[in-house]
């Protein structure tokens, strides 16, 4: 009873989010309110049990994903009503999308009809169980071949984007770190003898202080 | 005493739960009041100076112990200005947001053998996604302000934040491979047989590399940019007066002693004791119990204050070279050195 007041409750939070990243004017304000999408999925997964995956989805959507997507579009300045202009050329997409959804949902329910109930969800685990070592122990053995294929794919994408954009440019003049560090005292101050012997002048008896090497 | 102790064992489970929650949540606060204390009288020893010594003494003894206190009601009764220009709920939500993580990944952290809040067993992971969650405040503060140096605080922050997660991450894969599990105390147990099999012993270099990005993700000296109050004022936090200021300090100071205690947990066994297997196993200081934790911990929270009275701050783009050209690299080679130890069985891993 209390799971379902939190299911619906957090469902209820879901669908207002998912409408607040498409209805609200403000860019930033769209990308705040998927995260808070992500995170009430995070929490409806935790109520069927799977709080490996939760917690990756808030770790990795939330704190890495968004954050980027909340960098770029805060930086960028984005032009609210030319991006409201596409409305009617992209609703034909929007809606064939729509329908596909709802066929979807529908399915579920028509497949219950036919005796295979996806609606009433997981029994109950045993205590010991734990889906972060279930999970790891089918991605390392049986899956461990497309595990490493994401993987790499993953890597030469990291890849194509740094190349994408490094521009080599000439006439930059940027430091290099090595040199910086290597520098030593010796290559910089050059201690020298007062050449002043009279002894009255500015640099009198200052000579062995490492100000009166500095100026020379 | 023991028909108290009945009673608080008949208590059902969600009442003692909550009344940790509260506890713990009273302690750190308190902490937090106290370290800002510790933290000027130490930064003022180093630098010769005596720090807080006006406010409350007891019998002379302990000058300046109410300092934090004075400094609480000080900002309760200042006036929160709301800049015109800025966005104004999110410029009112950012605050609690950086502070809802540093309270809440206190749930996970093994406080004594037989204490903890929540036993979970993707303890680590919860840890890391919520410390994760804590950069929000600092980008909506930023970007809510409305104003250029709040905005690139926000932006060197969020920047920094997701490079140092990167080895922060991989530097407690090391230790998830050691124990073998993501659950904290079971960490902590499986360091268990003296100093020898703490951690920091066999993953030296990740233990640095936690240490320096904990600095790193907690804003502190010498990884303040986002700050950087000679550059831009006070980063995201510039147009934040009175209590809405003082819930970012809280924030940044629960933060520091929550990534204090992380280390203890991951590198430095928790509430294990130094002298076990050293002394006899009835003796008293071989036996493993919070104060070892809190040994532990004051010490990194101290080394926190050290880096900021004596290191200037870095670079914008030497952090950036730092986390992602030494960092990172550093954390992949031990990674790979710790996996040959565990499958040849070095050090601590022979037992089992």
């Amino acid at each position: 009873m209390f799971v379902q007041i939190l299911f619906y409750a957090f469902s209820a939070i879901l669908l207002a989010a998912a409408l607040g990243v498409i209805a609200s004017r403000n860019p930033v304000h769209s990308a705040l309110s998927l995260v808070l999408a992500f995170f009430t999925s995070a929490a409806l997964w935790l109520l069927i049990e799977v709080e490996f995956l939760a917690i990756v989805l808030v770790l990795v959507y939330v704190g890495a994903v968004m954050v980027l997507f909340l960098f770029v579009v805060m930086m960028l300045d984005v032009n609210i009503e030319r991006v409201r202009g596409g409305f009617i050329r992209h609703a034909g997409l929007g809606l064939v999308v729509a329908v596909l959804v709802a066929a979807q949902m529908i399915g579920v329910f028509w497949a219950r009809d036919l005796g295979v109930d996806a609606t009433l969800g997981a029994p109950p685990l045993p205590d010991d169980y734990s889906n972060t070592r279930a999970l790891g122990e089918v991605l390392y053995t049986q899956y461990v071949y497309p595990f490493e294929l994401a993987a790499v794919l993953l890597l030469v994408a990291i890849v194509a984007a740094i190349t994408l954009t490094l521009r080599q440019r000439p006439g930059l003049k940027p430091q290099d770190v090595a040199q910086q560090v290597a520098v030593r005292r010796e290559d910089r101050v050059r201690l020298v003898k007062d050449v002043d012997a009279s002894g009255t002048g500015p640099g009198a008896g200052r000579d062995a202080s490492p100000r009166g090497g500095e100026g020379a | 005493m023991t028909a108290l102790l009945d009673l608080w064992a008949s208590l059902p489970d969600v009442v003692r739960s909550t009344a940790w929650i509260l506890i713990v949540t009273v302690a750190v606060i308190l902490s937090v009041a106290f370290t800002t204390l510790w933290e000027r009288k130490v930064i003022g020893w180093m630098q010769l100076r005596k720090g807080p010594n006006r406010v409350g003494s007891i019998f002379g003894l302990l000058p300046g112990i109410f300092q934090p206190f004075a400094d609480v009601i000080k900002l309760l009764l200042k006036e929160v200005v709301l800049p015109s220009a800025a966005n104004k709920w999110l410029f009112r939500v950012a605050p609690a947001i950086t502070l809802i993580p540093a309270f809440a990944a206190w749930a996970v952290m093994p406080l004594d053998p037989n204490l903890v809040i929540a036993d979970i067993d993707a303890g680590l992971l919860y840890v890391l996604s919520l410390t994760s969650v804590g950069v929000y405040g600092v980008i909506l503060a930023g970007w809510a302000t409305n104003s250029k140096y709040a905005f690139l605080g926000a932006m060197r922050s969020a920047a920094q934040i997701v490079a140092y997660e990167i080895a922060m991450g991989f530097a407690l894969v090391g230790v998830v491979m050691a124990a073998g599990t993501l659950n904290l105390g079971d960490i902590v147990r499986a360091q268990e047989g003296g100093l020898g099999s703490w951690f920091f012993i066999w993953l030296f270099p990740l233990f640095v590399v936690y240490l320096i990005s904990g600095v790193a993700e907690t804003n502190r000296a010498p990884f303040d940019v986002a700050e950087g109050e000679s550059e831009i004022v006070a980063g995201f936090h510039v147009e934040y007066s009175g209590i809405a200021f003082a819930l970012f300090f809280l924030a940044e100071y629960a933060n520091m002693i929550l990534i204090s205690g992380l280390t203890a947990v991951f590198f430095l066994g928790g509430w294990l004791s130094p002298f076990e297997g050293v002394l006899a196993a009835d003796n008293p200081l071989a036996q493993p119990g919070f104060h070892w934790l809190f040994l532990k911990l004051f010490f990194f929270l101290t080394c926190f204050m050290w880096y900021r009275a004596t290191f200037p701050r870095y670079r914008y783009d030497q952090i950036m070279r730092l986390g992602w050209k030494v960092l990172i690299p550093v954390t992949l080679v031990w990674i790979a050195v710790a996996a040959v130890m565990v499958h040849f069985r070095v050090g601590p891993w022979s037992a089992n």
